[in-house]
């Protein structure tokens, strides 16, 4: 698939899914059990992108030792934690990754 | 001043200070996608067509990662499930709406807006009260267009060794700020975490987005059901 048709397929779900809410949802739809658990969709997605970002290398093979993303990822979760402020989190997750590899 | 350009005006004040976190994650995009091979008319249509910054973000990871286009599709349809948690809220203030509004608005429907018309709508029942939506969307969609730009410019300045494909996790970690004080929230964030790196090299077509979330999700509803009934 050429990268201009996989753009707009991926142009297209999304697309869907914002009008599907707008347009072809109702509440009634959703009792609240599925509420609670469309809640937790951000939960269960977004670390399947962050934990192999961090503890994979560009191979896909583990890299537990001299890896200093996951000391700076911890650091950002521990900030993120405290302040509740996601550029707070971004900011200090970068500064630690970027002290460990230049300063350490 | 007309009423509809009252609104409108409303939404754009209202949703400005939720720009701020919006401006590095638009840079990084830019910069990123650039990185990893696309070209800068490609990445700007990207901004333009999908216009959502983790369905942008997880179209780059799982493309750099070599994963085949249905994936990244139903991956990035995956990632925007969640939306459909407030799709229920919000339609039923814009249903009186036409066919076309309902379709621009679609367009300009991000995280952003949605939490601030959602506000603004539970509190005003005027007939133009979508313009607020509209003013949000609009003031979101200059924002990350700007700065997915400035991205790509700047992205042809930055030295690679600044690793910043690492702004990608941390980026997604800051998305999860509130949920890491939930003791359920925890351990579906680790189940999730666990499953996608484990089975990174071992489920076919780099589906492992797909078979996390599925797997995490279950456990949250396993969970929350025991929850209950220990209550």
């Amino acid at each position: 698939m050429s990268n201009w048709l996989l753009i707009i397929y991926c142009g297209l779900i999304t697309f869907l899914t914002r009008f599907s809410m707008i347009a072809l949802l109702k509440k009634e739809m959703f009792n609240d059990r599925i509420r609670e658990i469309l809640s937790f969709v951000p939960s269960a997605i977004f670390p399947a992108i962050i934990f192999p970002a961090i503890f994979l290398d560009n191979s896909g093979d583990f890299q537990l030792e001299n890896n200093p993303k996951i000391m700076a990822a911890i650091i950002a979760m521990l900030i993120g934690i405290i302040s509740q402020n996601i550029i707070a989190t971004i900011i200090s997750g970068l500064a630690s990754y970027w002290f460990l590899i230049f300063m350490v | 001043m007309n009423n509809k350009f009252r609104v409108f005006l409303k939404g754009i004040f209202d949703v400005s200070p939720l720009m701020i976190p919006v401006v590095p994650f638009g840079l990084i995009f830019g910069v990123l996608s650039i990185d990893i091979g696309f070209s800068p008319i490609e990445t700007m249509g990207m901004s333009l067509i999908v216009f959502g910054g983790a369905s942008q973000i997880v179209l780059l990871q799982l493309f750099s990662g070599g994963a085949s286009s249905l994936v990244i599709i139903s991956s990035v349809g995956a990632v925007n499930s969640r939306h459909l948690l407030y799709g229920a809220v919000v339609s039923e203030h814009l249903s009186d709406l036409k066919l076309v509004w309902k379709i621009v608005i679609s367009y300009f429907l991000v995280d952003q807006a949605f939490a601030r018309s959602n506000e603004y709508f539970k509190k005003n029942k005027d007939k133009d009260k979508y313009f607020h939506l509209f003013g949000g969307g609009i003031t979101c969609w200059v924002i990350w267009q700007t700065t997915t730009l400035l991205g790509i410019v700047l992205g042809a300045f930055i030295p690679e060794k600044l690793g910043l494909s690492f702004a990608v996790p941390l980026t997604f970690l800051a998305l999860l700020v509130n949920d890491f004080r939930k003791l359920i929230n925890v351990i579906v964030i680790i189940i999730s975490g666990l499953v996608a790196t484990f089975g990174f090299n071992y489920v076919p077509y780099k589906a492992y987005v797909i078979v996390a979330g599925v797997t995490a999700l279950l456990t949250a509803a396993i969970l929350t059901k025991l929850n209950k009934k220990n209550e």
